[in-house]
């Protein structure tokens, strides 16, 4: 980060540069060529270090595929603030790397800062990861992917459900934001698709990286006799640590967490964000804007399961197989009606079933029948 | 069974919470009582914990000995204790800013050289099970009692004893309350308080230790998201006495227990409230012992004055 600031000043020299060069060689019609011989250059931004066990992690395993294509160069910068430092940023990636694809991948990069600089540079693209692109609202240059790992959760569920003794799961989480929520619900009626007894504790920690609170909620779940545990944090390693130490089972989150608990590691939900990034390497390279709004769940392969642990039975394996293939073919919707909150009101009438697309579960502010917790 | 005791599982939860969490609280206090009572304040206990949970957790992962990843992370707390004196020496410097220098030092450093080590995993230290004797799940993992928990009461005691009874502790004393009277029995006031920084430091790197080789017990860049300095402030609170260090240390984490325990019985309401609880009860409690009429009691008289 250091380097970047010191060779600041003359990243305004070198972008006039690059950018004469560019409009010469479009002039004399060598465009293409002259894009044959330059390497793709890919900047991708992360919030925490991309070797966290979680969700900087999955983004930064997803980078190491791009490196290995031919003709592609990475750049990568970890622990960014959500502050005017991404900006600092995306410009070097740009004047000083020629980076023309940038990726920042945290939720708070979207909104104003991501949307400034693509203001700023409108020949270069940017994809953002969680973010709500909308057609005539944000640039052309800009846009959005995300996927529902929710239907994983829904499979990671029904393991859960199937292996638990006490009936009683829990789940660490950070906000009550949409995104947590769903996962929240998905996991829930998952376990409670093959047992209708089982509920979820939920313990909200407040933020997105609190170690200490982590394993204070983890270990007080544990006195309580929860069995299998989740989380919906940036790092789920705290959790999954204090699980394994404890004896009990786990189900991770974001990539997966099996070497942290070789024993009591059920499944996990994973990002696959491989699959979009190789997709739009491959546009970029064919000289097309990639997608602006990108979503997609276990069909696309946008997200996946982690391989059983030794702990799930064949019995239980099949269940979860079994359920992954209904969901693949559509036969099998998650959210449907009737469906209760935890509060006893019908938040999603009889008769109505969502795909997984329906714009309304991004905004779920409801916690299902069977979680124990509170969205405030 | 786990839900026979009802709420009963709270106050429970909560003695449990105070012993795990309180630990690197007890540590950091006691040492920077002992610094704060020499005269000299430090403020860079934040950093020096972080660079003892980073040193701890690699030598225990290089040498898989737990113990001696404590032993160096108090060797790297007394180095870095030692500098913050060493800086604080020179003439018209101000301990408060090198304090906060110190801190983005140590604190920036751990987080370069701890880099290779968020993957690995690193030996925990045990803990002694005291609960052998109930059934109840509750009380049997409330009284895993790590043995840092135990040597940090015990110092805590043995800091109040020493302060009061013996010749060492009356020179550390007189450093803080008047330089002068320091000088007239032929004390060196510059001395006592670089022995007296470096043990807070070394105190402090041994609550880092703490951190990261038993609870939470893995090494990571938010691992103390501001227990260092929340410790500084708690020997404010307690009035610079070492045992009161310690009770306000595991009020402290009992505090903190309070949110994860009440939402695991289903008090769901309002756990933002719950989680403030630590802060709250802290500025209550200043407000209610403070007076209009005197100073703070029991503040070192040459607490922070600049040569």
């Amino acid at each position: 980060m250091i380097d970047k600031f010191n060779i600041g000043p003359r990243s305004v020299s070198r972008r006039g540069l690059l950018g004469g060069a560019a409009a010469g060689a479009m002039t004399l019609g060598l465009g293409g060529a002259a894009n044959a011989q330059k390497p793709l250059v890919i900047g991708f931004i992360y919030v925490g270090p991309r070797d966290d066990y979680g969700y900087n992690q999955a983004h930064a395993e997803a980078a190491a595929v791009l490196k290995k294509m031919p003709g592609v160069k990475v750049q990568e910068e970890e622990k960014v603030p959500e502050t005017v430092s991404v900006e600092k940023t995306m410009e070097s990636m740009i004047n000083l790397d020629g980076a023309t694809l940038v990726f920042p991948t945290s939720f708070g990069y979207f909104d104003p800062y991501m949307l400034k600089v693509a203001g700023k540079y409108p020949k270069i693209q940017f994809r953002h990861c969680g973010g709500l692109w909308t057609e005539g609202k944000h640039p052309m240059n800009t846009g959005s992917y995300f996927g529902y790992i929710d239907e994983a959760q829904y499979l990671a569920g029904i393991v859960a459900g199937s292996v638990t003794k006490s009936g009683k799961l829990g789940f660490v989480a950070a906000k009550p934001i949409p995104q947590v929520l769903r996962n929240i619900n998905a996991f829930t009626m998952g376990a409670q698709s093959v047992n209708p007894k089982v509920t979820t504790q939920v313990i909200f920690t407040g933020d997105w990286a609190l170690p200490v609170k982590e394993a204070e909620a983890t270990n007080s779940m544990i006195a309580q006799g929860v069995d299998v545990v989740t989380c919906h944090v940036d790092s789920p390693k705290v959790v999954v640590e204090t699980a394994e130490r404890a004896g009990i089972y786990t189900c991770g989150y974001h990539c997966n967490q099996a070497k942290l608990a070789p024993k009591g590691y059920l499944t996990g939900a994973e990002w696959n964000w491989e699959r979009i990034y190789v997709d739009m390497v491959n546009d970029m390279k064919a000289g097309k804007a990639p997608g602006n709004f990108v979503r997609g769940g276990l069909k696309e392969g946008y997200v996946r399961t982690s391989a059983y642990g030794p702990a799930v039975p064949a019995a239980v394996r099949d269940k979860a197989d079994a359920a992954k293939l209904a969901v693949l073919n559509g036969s099998l919707s998650i959210y449907k009606g009737a469906l209760k909150d935890n509060k006893g009101n019908v938040v999603i009438p009889a008769g109505t079933s969502y795909v997984i697309t329906e714009p309304k579960l991004e905004s779920m502010n409801y916690l299902v029948e069977g979680v124990v917790g509170s969205t405030s | 069974m786990a839900s026979d005791l009802g709420l009963w599982s709270v106050p429970l939860a909560m003695i449990a919470g105070a012993i795990r969490v309180s630990t690197p609280f007890i540590f950091v206090s006691v040492g920077e009582c002992l610094t704060e009572r020499s005269g000299r304040i430090n403020l860079g206990l934040e950093g020096t914990m972080i660079m003892g949970a980073m040193s701890g957790y690699g030598v225990a992962l290089v040498s898989g000995s737990p113990w001696l990843g404590v032993l160096v992370a108090a060797g790297v707390g007394m180095l870095l204790g030692a500098l913050h004196a060493a800086i604080c020496q020179l003439p018209r410097v101000n301990d408060v800013a090198t304090g906060i220098g110190m801190m983005l030092f140590g604190t920036g450093l751990a987080f370069f050289l701890g880099k290779p080590l968020i993957q690995p995993k690193a030996p925990n230290l045990g803990a002694i099970d005291f609960g052998w004797w109930s059934s109840i799940p509750q009380i049997h993992q409330a009284l895993q009692v790590n043995y840092l928990f135990i040597i940090g009461v015990v110092l805590a005691f043995a800091m109040a004893w020493a302060l009061k009874n013996t010749r060492w502790g009356l020179i550390v004393r007189l450093a803080g309350e008047s330089v002068d009277a320091a000088l007239a029995i032929g004390a060196s006031v510059a001395r006592t308080r670089l022995i007296a920084t470096s043990i807070g430091g070394a105190f402090a790197g041994v609550g880092g230790a703490f951190l990261s080789l038993y609870y939470p017990g893995s090494w990571n860049e938010g691992l103390s998201s501001g227990q260092g300095l929340m410790a500084v402030a708690l020997v404010i609170f307690a009035r610079w006495e070492p045992v009161r260090c310690l009770w306000a240390s595991l009020l402290f984490g009992a505090a903190g227990a309070i949110s994860p325990a009440l939402q695991s019985v289903g008090v769901t309401q309002g756990y933002y409230l719950f989680s403030a609880a630590p802060y709250v009860l802290t500025l209550a409690l200043m407000i209610a012992t403070c007076s209009p009429e005197r100073s703070l009691r029991g503040a070192p008289a040459e607490l922070g004055a600049v040569k």
